[in-house]
Order: structure tokens, then C-alpha cells, then sequence
């Protein structure tokens, strides 16, 4: 399962970000953040005209030496990123996929909730432990 | 295809299919050449099996000689070597030759081919005129075609193809030549379909095999490595290319079996230990080294995967996809890596660093090698990945190299450089001759540590302008700082400080934290080893502030600022400015008061909540901030309206003299803050004019504007020291004022600090910058937002008079407040409001009062008595001693005299021009008011405060008169109008000017009254006199009232006074009607005419002076007066048969009566009243002067006067009827312009009527069919 996931708003700050290995935090902090630029890349390769039609998933944005990372824009550009440890080759485009709307969901249910503030940092407890859900557990 | 031509292609693959040549060899050779050259010069349609989609094909062959040991034995599935097709060329047109030697010889020719099973063969008979012209004996042309066909094509008779002319530029040539490459054609692929069909199928069969013990990949590799031998040859290099993806496919596969668990015997070679890490070789098409070694099965993994790889680029870059080549490259690197992982293989460190960087450049030129520059500048997106990594590579060799140690490498370093290199083995022989190969640059990076920083640097900056060129910001930051890292482990923080400058910002404005205090500790350390104290105080406050770091690496910071502090100043530099945001975060300021106005020298404190994000309690000398003052415009007037507004300023701003600073989330911190705009702040604009307030425009403004329109990148600044900025805004004016608290200990966390505000000179105060001083460090905010201000105000000293009720009333003692706002100025003892007296409304002071000062907020303070003299003329009211800004409170009791003529309503405007706005409710009840004006002079001023009550008189009175023959009453009726309840007494009517003694005798109870709101009292006199009565009489009413409410009932009694005229009294007339059923009945019934009879009785004798009133005319010695009568019937019970009215001369004596008799027709039965009877004054024309009428008097006139001059002296009746030609008749004489008659009204009670309110009873017709009545 994931590595890393995060949650970043479209001023492309973190909303949300958990890592499983800790030591490792700071590394995964700086993927993600460096991954924001395919995000951008690809988000505008797709142009304004074909924006509504876009798929949401964007794929693999990049792949380094230990980890594979994906990346998924929901309509409101929120960015969701998953990082997935290369050597897991088991995981499939479909679980990824499948992942992300998980995410999805779990991230509007977050938004519906009146006592959060649209911007702020995650805390729902909910989506804490659906993330958990898709982590590899700490070992 | 087309491309390849353009540009040509050094590793194109020299194989083409082999088309073998039997039979004559010269022929074979004079034809070769435009064999050679037509053949491929039309494409040809290849059908496939398995559903494959047909191709056009370009079709090349190898022609050799025929030899038997071409023909492949059985078992050799060899498809390079393999011969398509066989081809056995003769020019024989000779049947005896034919039969001599080439049938044999095309008979040992077939019979090879059948003995190795080859059925793709050709038999070519080529004819040419020359030959045939030599021979006499000529058979026909055909016979040795047809020979042939008979002797070897039994049932394939398209085997034997003739050639006629070739070397001829003939159209039969051209045919035959056409038609022999289609044959030819056909028959290749024909070949290929089957012979590749047969060839695949085998294949396929083996990798089913894949599961058995004995069976190897690097076998099953050669043969489908044949099959994309033979695409390739056929120029198919998709279909090449599909093989060996295919091949990859599979191998990826076993090895991730092998990582489940899943071992096959064959992976265990290459599981060996890799020994040669010399990257991969991509220039030539094919790498024989490699390609032996998978096929003795010696090749290692990365052999095997640099050999696929490499044939994969290849076949990429003949089909024009570079850009998939890097991409692939990049997946094949990461892959090799993580499979050598998997399969446990043991590799010296480094030595996979070594493959990727090699592999990565030679990927790299590869792709230069086959793209121009444009090309490759404009697909940077494509091979920057390769660029990174490469660098990463090198950066991690040289860490492990100990190339990057500022001592350069250890021996134990050298070593691992020495094995390192090793691996490598010597250089290829296709780049040894070129400078910039990847083997030379790898073997010179770890030579020595220059050569390696040179190499790094220019791989870094060359991936870094890639990724600027791309946009891709954040990667190259990223490089970037990995470039910083390294210059500070080179020892050169300058160099290190502008990479890090620029990821510290662009992780702040998007607010990652984690990176951002990362990043910020190398920068600490930069500017430590950089000796910036000033910037390193900087990052080490917002670092000792971090909740990300642990408490002792704040609590290390946070010393670092404290040690430098504590230092005594060295006498050069003066002290350093940091930001005040790293150091304590503002939350909130309190005003106390909470309206934040207060007068001048008032008590003013301010609360101010810090958050302090020291990990330990900081002692600070001082705290200030600095005020910016400025006049109030205005002055005093209107200021407590002004202040409302503005301590509720900005939207955190609560009423309550609060003011909230926004606070980012403490998560993403002041990033956040910086890259979230700041919410709209917009407010309602008004624009009146001075003069009337009216509106002149009005609009919504914005106030946060210069935060919204700021420049983005310098909202930066805030956290990252700026050396510019800072220093401008410490050069704090000494003489400004500011707000100061010393020598206050900031506690982690909340604090609260409380400062007195100065309040010197009235104005507004601003909070412009706070300043904390620690030693020799100066905490500085310079602006503070949302706008704290407070505002000190002067006020001139103010005196208002209010009644306590909502109305006063006028006649009772009402209560009114006296307000003084004491303003700047003190009431000292002795001062004292002198009140000028005026009669109508006197000011009572016997009741003991006192005044009550409250101070600005509204607290009571004190309470005195007042001391009220009062002299002819002034009420001197002294006051108590009061401080300045207090409110000197006192009731005092006035009466307002109620004036005892009816009054008239004012026009209601004050002095001052405002119109008073009155509640409706008074206006709709007719009360009349009194505005009463006092006089009052202040002891703060030489000018007299002229201030207006108003008062209302509760009552409304009328009176009438009331006559019963010569009987006469007075009735004066009492309204009360106010909302009080009133008790009323010792109602008295006197008459003024007695000249003629008139007795007015009471008929009213004498017991109080009580009067309820909007109540009446009716109080009746009976008039009685002696001889006669006035002519005009005045009269007064009064009675005494006082509230229901008053304790005192005796004292509390008021006088309330009505004077009125009552003029022409006596009665002089009275009627007297009487209706008469008709004659032999009792009663009058409807529709019968009943008589009406009037009698007109003089009652009075006239007096002289009413002889005037009356206009009488002397008749035969007889003082006569016309009147007129009428006869009215409103309620249309009668009906007026014959005349209604009429002129009547009366006698001018006691008793003379008229009668007059008239028709009525009752038109109901019952009690009918009786019709209306009106007399008038009738004045003749000759006692008027003579107007000229005018057509709209005499319409005017029509009912009265027009009427009754037709009449005038015939004394005639007119019918209703008539009216219409009477009117026409009159109408007619006024064009005589005769003067004209007119009436006048008696005033009430000079006329009595006798009859009034009399009925009679009229029965109905004693037929019950209904009677129809119609009167016109």
C-alpha cells in the first residue's frame, strides 16, 4: 500500500500529509512538493477548452529510484498525492485508482462537514484513519 | 519510411531476405542490377495470420548464387540465413538444348529443393530477340515454356514466368518485367506468411515449454530474437520491437515471481554477483559481446537488460521515437535497480551508481546523436529525468568516493574508487576516440576532487536550466539545494547562500513547514559560518519559534539570540532589528474604557495579549509602540457618534474595545498567511453635504486595499530578514509618543501586558509600530493590523433642559431634567445657572432637589443638594463642584401658564430653524401648544443659552347656547386631550362686563369630576335676566383641575380659564308646525295629502339696537320684516305637494303670528318626524347695492335668492315642479340686470322651533296592493 499520502489545496499548501516510515518524513514532504510540478505540468497540458472533460486521475507523475508517485486533481484543484514504494509490485493502475476516489470521498465528506473551515489543515479523525486504512502498516 | 531516406542511418541492419539464383549464372548477373533496383521500388500488401492487420511492404532480397548448403537442415530454425525463395534463371529457346542439358539440370535443381522440403521456387525463362534471330530452326516461342510448365509445374503453372526483352526500353519489356517482379513478389511473401507462420508456431510452442525443468530463457531469447531479426529486416521494426517487449515482459515476470517466491533453475545465472558495471552501449545495432553471452547463458542481469535495451533503442530511434527512448531508459534504470534488489544480487557499493550514471549519458548522446538541437531543447521535459538522475549518481559517488569532504579523500576512499573503477573494464572501442564519452567523464569525476566538483556542478546546472526552461520550479530548487549542500560540505557557505535563499522562499509562500525549518536550519548555519549576525539572529528567532523542531534545538536557537543580546555593544554597531513575527505573535488588545474615546487626560489603558513563541521566558526591557497622532478634524461637536463607528473597526473589531489579529493556522504557519490573500475588507461609504446632510453620493470602499494590490514575492519579506526594510521602520522619533511597558518577562505562550495610553491633546491616536527590546536586539513589528486607534476628545461644556414625560403639560407643575456635560470645563463652588424669570411660566423650587454628577463612563459618583434662590427677576441655581467630563444631572418643576384666550397653534419653528418634528398623535389631536422660552446664562460663557420647551394645554373647550322658548342656557363643553386623567372642580361662568345684570344660574353637580383622556365634561347655566337681554355678552369660564395622580389634591388644583362671546341671544321668532290629517279622518295616511300648517310667533319686542340687525320697512305705518320660509325634507318621508316655501312680512311687535299653510304627502307609515322648517332673513334688493351679476353667481345663488325673485312680490308659490321654468323665467328678467334679493341666517337661538322633534303617526292605506307614489 501507500507510502505517503497528501492532501494539498490549491494554493498548493499542505492540507493533509502522513507518511508511514517517520524518519523518513521530511523526504516524503520534499517528493510530494517536487511532484506538485508535473501536477501543474499536466493539469495545463490538458488546456482550458478540455477542462471539464479532464479525468481527474492523473497517472504516474514520476517515478524515482525507490518510490513510484501518482497524482489526482479533483475538480476544485485540490491535489491528492499518493506515494507508493517501488519494490510494491502488486499495486496495479486499478488500485491506485481505486485508492484516489477512496480519497476522494473521504475528503468531500470532510468538506461537508460544517465545523471546518474550507482551507484549513485536515484533522478529522475519519480521514485519519481511511489514510491509515490505505497505509503500509509501520513495521 | 520516407525519413530514413532523408537522413541516413549507420546502424541500419545490413541483412535482407536471401532469394537464391540457379541455372545461368551470366544471365542472372546482366540483370541483377535492375533486378536489384525495381524490386522494392513498388510496395506490396502483406496479409498476416493470427488477425494481424495487412501491411504494404517494401520488398528487398539478397540474390546469392544457389548452393545446396544454403537450404537449412532440420532443426536449424536460423531465419536470417534462411533462403525465401529459389529462383532458376535460363535463356534457352532452344528445344534440343533444353532437352541436352537444362532440363537435367533444372531436374537436379528441383530435386534438392524436395529433399530439403522447400517448395518456394521460381523458374525464369528469359527470351530475347537477338537470340532467337540467331537460330534458323525456331520453334514457336512457347513450346519451351510450355515444355517447361509440363515438365515441372504439373498443377502450378504460375512457377514458370517468362522475361522477354529485359535489357530493351520496350513496352512488351516493361510488361514483362512488371508482371515478373509481381509474380516475384507474390511469391516472397507467399515465402515469409508461411515459412514465419511455421516459424512462430514453433516459437510459441517452446515458450509453452516455460514450466518444464530444462527450459531456458536464454534460449527461448535467441529464437524470438530471430523472428525480430527477420521484421526488422523486413524494415517491420514495430513488429521487431513488439518481440522484444514481449521478451522483457516475460523476464520481468519471472523475476517478480522469483521476488514471490517462485524461483526458475535458469535465474540462477543471473543472480551472480555483478562484476562489470560499464553501462549501457547503445551504438551499435547490435551488441555481439552481450548477445554471445546470453547465448552461452553467461550473461549477467544487467547483461541482459543492457543488451534488450539497447536493441529496444534501436529499434525506437528507426521508428522515430527518441523521447520514448529516454522515457524508457529512466523506467529500465529504476527497474534494474529494484530487480537486482529483489533477486538478492550482490553488487559492490557504488558499482550500481556507476551502471546508472554511465547508462543515463549514454542515453543521453545517443538521443543527441540522432536530434538536433532544437529538437532536444524543446523535449527538456523528456530527458531532464535522465539529467537528475545522472546527477544524483555522481553526488552519491562522490559522497561515497569522499570526493565532496573538505579534506578530500581518505585511503579507505581511494580503494573503493580503485574496485570502482575496475568494474568499469577498458573503454569501448567506439567512444575511445571521443572526448566527452561517459566512461571518460566517469573515470575523470572520481579521479580527483576537482574534476568532480567540476562534473557535478555542470550536470546540476544543466538539469536545473532544464527544469527553469520547463517550468518546473519546484525540481530545480530542489537540485538547487542539494547544490547549496554541497557547497557547504565544500566549505563555501556564500555560494550555498542564494540556493537556499531561494527555496526558503518558495517553501514559505506555499507554506511547507516541514521543509521550511529544514531549510532554515542550513540556513542558520549559512549565516552563522557567513557571519550575517544580523539575518542569522533572524532565522535563528523564527527557528527557536518552530514547532517543528524539538525544545532543545529551540531552546539552542533561541540562546543564540540571548548570548548575542547580552553582549555589551561593540561602539560601532548599534542594535539589531529583527522581526517581531519570529518572536511573539500578537492576539488580541483591549481598550478600557472599552470605547477607546476618552476625553482629554483621561485614564486610558490598553490590554495587550502577546503570544510569546520563545521556548523559554524572554525578559524584555521594553515594550513599545509608537502612536501617530493626528487633529481630529471636527472638534468636539459630534464626537460621540464618530467614536461608535470607529472602535468597531475591522472585522475582528467586536464593540466591545476588542481588537482580535487574525491568526494563520498554527499548522501552516505565517506560509499560509502569505499565500492566502487576505480577506476583503469593504465598507459603506456615505458622502453628505455639510449643509443639510442630504446625500450626495454613496459608494463601498475598500480598506484593506495596500494589503490586496501588494506585489506578491515581497510578501516574502516578512519572514525572511530583509536587511532594507527593517532598519527604516526602527527610526523611531523620540519626541512621538508612545505606549511603554518595561522590564516585562514574556512567558512561552499567552501573555498580557498592560499599557497606559497617553491622552494628552484631544485627536486620534494610531498604533503604528511595537518594538520589544532585548539587550542589544530589537524586536520590531512595523505596522500593526487590523488599525488599533483611540481617540481623545474636548468638549465644550453643554447645558440641555428635557422633560422627563414624553409631553408637558401646561397649568400643572412638570417635572424637566437639567443636563450639563461639564466638558473641559470644572464647575467650581459658587457657579451657579442664572435663569431669568418670565411671568408665564415661573419655576418652582420648593420641593428640595438635588443633583447627581455622573462621570464620562456613566457611573454615579456623587450627589449634592442644590441651593435655588430666586429674586424678582432670575432663579439663580448654584451648582455643586464638579470635575471636567462629568455630568451634572437635576429635576427641577415648572409650570407654564395656560394663556386663557384660545390659542392659536404656532407655526411650529424654533429659533434655530430646525423644524421640529412633533408625534403625529398630538397633531391629530388638536393639541395646542406653548413653546416657552428660558433664557439661562452659564457660568462657561458670556452669552445667554436660550433654550425652548414646549408645553400643551390638556384641554379643549366649546361652548353653545341653548334655548327653550325665550329660555335661554349656556353649555360649555370640556375636552381633555391629554393622556392624564384629571380631576375637575368648582366649574364657574361669570359674565365679564355686567353692564346689564344677566343671572347665570349653575345646573352642575358640585362634587369633583373625573375626566378620562379624550373624555368630555358638559357644563350647563341657565341665563335669567330682568329686563332684557345683552346684545353681547362675554363670558368666562373657569374650573379648577388637577391630575388623578397628584398626592396633593388641594394644592395640586390648577386653574384652567375659557373666555368666550356670545352675541344676539333672544329669541325672536318661533315656529310652530302642526300637521293636520285630511279632513273627516284621524289619522294622515300615506300617499294622502295632509295639511302642513306654520306658524311664525314674534316673540321679543326689538330693541333699538336690534332694529340695526334687522331690516325692517315701514309699511302703512307698520314695522314690517320679511322672512323667509322653507320647508325641507332630508329623509325624504313627505313629500312637498304645491309650494315649500315662501316670503312672509312679519309685524315688528310681540305676538304677531303668521301662518301659512301647506300640502305634505306622508310617503311611509309610522312615526314620522316632521320636515325641517328654515327661516331666514330675507333682505330685498334695494337694501344691498347693486351687484353685477356675473352667469357663476347667479348659478351660485340658484337655490336661495335666484329662486325667490321670480316670487317676489306675487307672493306666489312655486311648486318643485316648476322650478326648471321658473329658472328660466329668472334667468330671463336678469338680463334686466336687476339688483338682487338676498338671505341671511339667524344666529342660533334667536329662532325657536316648537315643533322640533315632534312625530306623527301615519298609517298605512288600508288597501294592501301596492301603491305606487310618483312625484316628479
Amino acid at each position: 500500500m501507500a507510502v505517503c499520502i497528501a492532501v494539498i489545496a490549491k494554493e498548493n499548501y499542505p492540507l493533509y500529509i502522513r507518511s508511514v516510515p517517520i524518519q523518513n518524513e521530511l523526504k516524503f514532504h520534499y517528493t510530494v512538493h517536487t511532484s506538485l510540478d508535473v501536477v501543474e505540468e499536466k493539469i495545463s497540458a490538458v488546456g482550458k477548452a478540455m477542462a471539464d472533460q479532464r479525468e481527474l486521475y492523473l497517472g504516474l507523475l514520476y517515478p524515482t529510484e525507490d518510490y513510484k508517485v501518482y497524482g489526482y486533481v479533483t475538480n476544485s484543484k485540490v491535489k491528492f498525492v499518493i506515494v507508493v514504494d517501488s519494490s510494491n509490485t502488486s499495486l496495479r493502475d486499478n488500485e491506485i485508482r481505486s485508492m484516489f476516489r477512496k480519497l476522494h470521498n473521504s475528503f468531500t465528506d470532510v468538506m461537508c462537514n460544517p465545523f471546518y473551515n474550507p482551507g484549513d489543515t485536515i484533522q478529522s479523525k475519519a480521514f485519519d484513519s481511511m489514510v491509515t486504512a490505505m497505509m503500509v502498516q509501520a513495521s | 519510411m520516407e525519413a530514413h531516406e532523408e537522413k541516413p542511418i549507420i546502424y541500419t541492419m545490413e541483412n535482407k531476405p536471401i532469394v537464391t539464383c540457379a541455372g545461368d549464372q551470366s544471365l542472372f548477373t546482366s540483370l541483377y542490377t535492375s533486378l536489384a533496383q525495381q524490386l522494392p521500388r513498388e510496395p506490396m500488401e502483406w496479409r498476416r495470420s493470427y488477425g494481424r492487420a495487412p501491411k504494404m511492404i517494401h520488398l528487398e532480397a539478397n540474390f546469392v548464387q544457389f548452393k545446396e548448403e544454403l537450404l537449412p537442415k532440420d532443426g536449424n530454425r536460423a531465419l536470417l540465413t534462411f533462403p525465401f525463395l529459389h529462383i532458376y534463371w535460363t535463356d534457352c529457346c532452344d528445344t534440343e538444348m533444353y532437352k541436352a542439358s537444362v532440363k537435367d539440370d533444372m531436374l537436379r535443381w528441383q530435386s534438392t529443393l524436395r529433399l530439403h522440403g522447400s517448395v518456394d521456387w521460381l523458374i525464369v525463362v528469359v527470351e530475347s530477340e537477338a537470340k532467337k534471330k540467331n537460330k534458323t530452326n525456331i520453334l514457336p516461342r512457347t513450346s519451351i515454356v510450355d515444355k517447361i510448365r509440363n515438365d515441372f509445374c504439373n498443377k502450378q503453372s504460375d512457377r514458370c514466368v517468362v522475361l522477354s526483352d529485359p535489357l530493351k526500353e520496350s513496352s512488351r519489356s516493361q510488361d514483362s518485367w512488371s508482371s515478373f517482379l509481381t509474380k516475384l513478389r507474390t511469391l516472397l511473401l507467399m515465402s515469409f506468411t508461411k515459412n514465419l507462420g511455421r516459424f512462430e508456431d514453433d516459437m510459441r510452442t517452446l515458450r509453452e515449454k516455460r514450466t518444464e525443468p530444462g527450459w531456458s530463457f536464454c534460449d527461448y531469447f535467441m529464437v524470438q530474437e530471430e523472428l525480430a531479426f527477420v521484421f526488422e529486416m523486413l524494415q517491420q521494426f514495430e513488429d521487431a520491437l513488439v518481440q522484444y517487449d514481449e521478451l522483457d515482459a516475460l523476464f520481468t515476470q519471472y523475476v517478480l515471481n522469483f521476488g514471490a517466491g517462485d524461483g526458475a533453475n535458469w535465474l540462477g545465472s543471473f543472480c551472480a554477483p555483478v562484476k562489470r558495471w560499464n553501462g549501457l552501449l547503445l551504438r551499435r545495432p547490435i551488441d555481439m559481446e552481450k548477445r554471445e553471452l546470453i547465448q552461452r547463458g553467461e550473461a549477467s542481469l544487467l547483461d541482459l537488460r543492457s543488451y534488450l535495451f539497447s536493441r529496444q533503442c534501436t529499434l525506437l530511434i528507426f521508428l522515430q521515437r527518441p523521447w520514448e527512448v529516454t522515457q524508457r531508459a529512466l523506467e529500465l534504470l529504476h527497474n534494474c535497480v529494484q530487480e537486482l534488489c529483489l533477486l538478492e544480487v550482490s553488487v559492490v557499493q557504488g558499482a550500481l551508481d556507476c551502471w546508472v550514471f554511465l547508462s543515463c549519458l549514454e542515453v543521453l548522446h545517443r538521443i543527441e546523436g540522432c536530434c538536433d538541437r532544437a529538437q532536444l531543447e524543446a523535449n527538456c521535459s523528456h530527458t531532464v529525468g535522465l539529467w537528475t538522475y545522472a546527477t544524483e549518481k555522481l553526488k552519491s559517488l562522490g559522497y561515497l568516493c569522499g570526493l565532496v569532504a573538505e579534506k578530500g579523500p581518505t585511503s579507505e576512499d581511494l580503494n573503493r574508487t580503485v574496485d570502482l573503477l575496475a568494474g568499469l573494464g577498458e573503454e569501448r572501442p567506439e567512444t575511445v576516440n571521443s572526448l566527452q564519452s561517459p566512461y571518460k567523464k566517469l573515470n575523470e569525476a572520481l579521479s580527483s576532487v576537482e574534476a568532480f566538483e567540476k562534473h557535478y556542478l555542470e550536470l546540476s546546472h544543466a538539469a536545473m536550466e532544464m527544469y527553469r526552461a520547463i517550468g518546473r520550479m519546484r525540481s530545480a530548487r530542489l537540485i538547487g539545494k542539494s547544490l547549496a549542500e554541497f557547497y557547504m560540505k565544500k566549505g563555501d557557505p556564500e555560494r550555498a547562500e542564494g540556493f537556499l535563499d531561494d527555496s526558503l522562499r518558495s517553501y514559505v509562500a506555499e507554506g511547507w513547514s516541514l521543509q521550511v525549518t529544514h531549510t532554515r536550519k542550513q540556513m542558520a548555519e549559512c549565516q552563522k559560518l557567513l557571519q550575517q549576525t544580523e539575518d542569522y539572529l533572524q532565522t535563528s528567532a523564527l527557528l527557536a519559534g518552530d514547532a517543528n523542531l524539538t525544545v532543545e534545538e529551540r531552546k539552542h536557537f533561541c540562546q543564540e539570540i540571548l548570548t548575542f543580546a547580552s553582549q555589551p555593544p561593540a561602539p560601532s554597531d548599534q542594535t539589531v532589528a529583527l522581526s517581531m513575527a519570529a518572536f511573539a505573535q500578537l492576539r488580541q488588545m483591549q481598550f478600557s474604557p472599552p470605547g477607546a474615546v476618552v476625553h482629554v487626560g483621561a485614564a486610558l489603558q490598553l490590554e495587550l495579549r502577546v503570544r510569546c513563541l520563545m521556548p523559554v521566558a524572554v525578559k524584555v526591557e521594553q515594550l513599545a509602540a509608537t502612536l501617530h497622532f493626528s487633529l481630529e478634524q471636527g472638534g468636539a461637536r459630534g464626537r460621540a457618534g464618530s467614536a461608535q463607528r470607529r472602535t468597531g473597526q475591522g472585522p475582528q473589531g467586536q464593540g466591545d474595545g476588542v481588537v482580535l489579529f487574525p491568526q494563520g493556522s498554527p499548522l501552516a504557519g505565517a506560509g499560509m498567511g502569505a499565500s492566502l490573500l487576505p480577506a476583503l475588507e469593504l465598507y459603506e461609504m456615505q458622502d453628505r453635504s455639510p449643509s443639510d446632510s442630504s446625500l450626495n453620493s454613496t459608494g463601498v470602499v475598500c480598506k484593506n486595499m495596500h494589503l490586496l494590490l501588494r506585489r506578491h514575492d515581497s510578501s516574502a519579506s516578512l519572514d525572511t530578514p530583509t536587511a532594507g526594510a527593517l532598519p527604516a521602520a526602527i527610526a523611531v522619533d523620540d519626541g512621538a509618543q508612545m505606549l511603554r511597558a518595561r522590564d516585562i518577562t514574556l512567558q512561552p505562550g499567552d501573555n498580557s501586558i498592560l499599557f497606559t495610553a497617553p491622552t494628552g491633546e484631544p485627536g486620534s491616536y494610531t498604533l503604528r509600530q511595537l518594538c520589544g527590546s532585548v539587550g542589544r536586539v530589537q524586536f520590531v513589528q512595523s505596522h500593526i493590523y487590523p488599525v488599533v486607534q483611540y481617540e481623545v476628545y474636548s468638549q465644550e461644556p453643554q447645558l440641555t433642559i428635557e422633560p422627563l414625560s414624553d409631553n408637558l403639560l401646561a397649568g400643572i407643575p412638570q417635572k424637566v431634567k437639567f443636563t450639563i456635560a461639564t466638558g473641559h470645563y470644572s464647575v467650581k463652588k459658587g457657579d451657579a445657572l442664572q435663569l431669568s424669570n418670565t411671568d408665564s411660566m415661573p419655576i418652582l423650587h420648593s420641593s428640595c432637589c438635588s443633583a447627581t454628577i455622573l462621570s464620562s463612563t456613566g457611573e454615579r459618583v456623587g450627589e449634592s443638594a442644590l441651593s435655588i434662590q430666586s429674586s424678582e427677576k432670575v432663579t439663580s441655581i448654584s451648582l455643586p463642584p464638579t470635575p471636567p467630563y462629568h455630568t451634572l444631572e437635576f429635576q427641577l418643576e415648572v409650570l407654564c401658564h395656560i394663556p386663557p384666550t384660545p390659542f392659536k397653534p404656532d407655526i411650529e419653528r424654533l429659533t434655530n430653524g430646525e423644524v421640529r418634528h412633533r408625534p403625529k398623535s398630538h397633531a391629530d389631536r388638536g393639541m395646542i401648544n406653548i413653546d416657552q422660552k428660558v433664557s439661562i446664562d452659564c457660568p462657561w460663557s458670556i452669552y445667554s443659552t436660550l433654550i425652548s420647551l414646549t408645553f400643551y394645554v390638556p384641554f379643549k373647550a366649546k361652548h353653545s347656547i341653548l334655548s327653550a322658548g325665550k329660555r335661554k342656557y349656556i353649555q360649555v363643553c370640556l375636552q381633555n386631550v391629554s393622556d392624564t386623567i384629571f380631576h375637575l372642580a368648582d366649574p364657574v361662568l361669570t359674565e365679564c362686563q355686567p353692564t346689564i345684570p344677566v343671572e347665570l344660574l349653575s345646573l352642575n353637580a358640585k362634587t369633583q369630576q373625573t375626566v378620562c383622556s379624550q373624555q368630555s365634561v358638559f357644563c350647563l347655566w341657565e341665563m335669567r335676566w330682568v329686563e332684557r337681554l345683552p346684545l353681547c355678552l362675554q363670558c368666562a369660564f373657569s374650573a379648577s383641575f388637577a391630575p388623578v395622580s397628584a398626592s396633593d389634591a388641594h394644592t395640586a388644583f390648577k386653574p384652567y380659564r375659557y373666555e368666550f362671546q356670545l352675541d344676539r341671544v333672544s329669541t325672536l321668532y318661533s315656529l310652530k308646525a302642526e300637521i293636520l290629517p285630511p279632513s273627516g279622518d284621524q289619522h294622515c295616511r300615506t300617499g294622502t295629502l295632509c295639511g302642513l300648517e306654520v306658524s311664525i310667533t314674534r316673540q321679543a319686542e326689538p330693541s333699538e339696537t336690534e332694529g340695526e340687525e334687522e331690516e325692517s320697512t315701514e309699511i302703512e305705518g307698520l314695522r314690517t320684516t320679511k322672512l323667509m320660509y322653507e320647508v325641507v325634507d332630508n329623509s325624504s318621508n313627505w313629500a312637498v305637494c304645491g309650494k315649500s316655501s315662501g316670503v312672509v312680512s312679519m309685524p315688528v311687535a310681540a305676538s304677531a303670528t303668521h301662518r301659512v299653510q301647506m300640502e305634505v304627502m306622508p310617503l311611509f307609515a309610522g312615526h314620522l318626524p316632521f320636515p325641517n322648517i328654515k327661516v331666514f332673513k330675507y333682505l330685498p334688493h334695494s337694501a344691498v347695492p347693486a351687484i353685477q351679476p356675473d352667469t357663476d353667481s347667479c348659478l351660485e345663488n340658484d337655490t336661495m335668492s335666484l329662486l325667490d325673485k321670480g316670487l317676489d312680490d306675487q307672493g306666489d308659490t312655486a311648486s318643485i315642479r316648476s322650478r326648471g321654468s321658473v329658472h328660466s323665467v329668472g334667468s330671463g328678467e336678469q338680463q334686466r340686470v336687476l339688483p338682487m334679493p338676498r338671505l341671511e341666517p339667524f344666529s342660533p337661538g334667536q329662532v325657536f322651533y316648537l315643533s322640533q322633534g315632534r312625530q306623527v303617526l301615519v298609517l298605512p292605506v288600508t288597501d294592501d296592493h301596492v301603491m305606487e307614489v310618483n312625484v316628479t
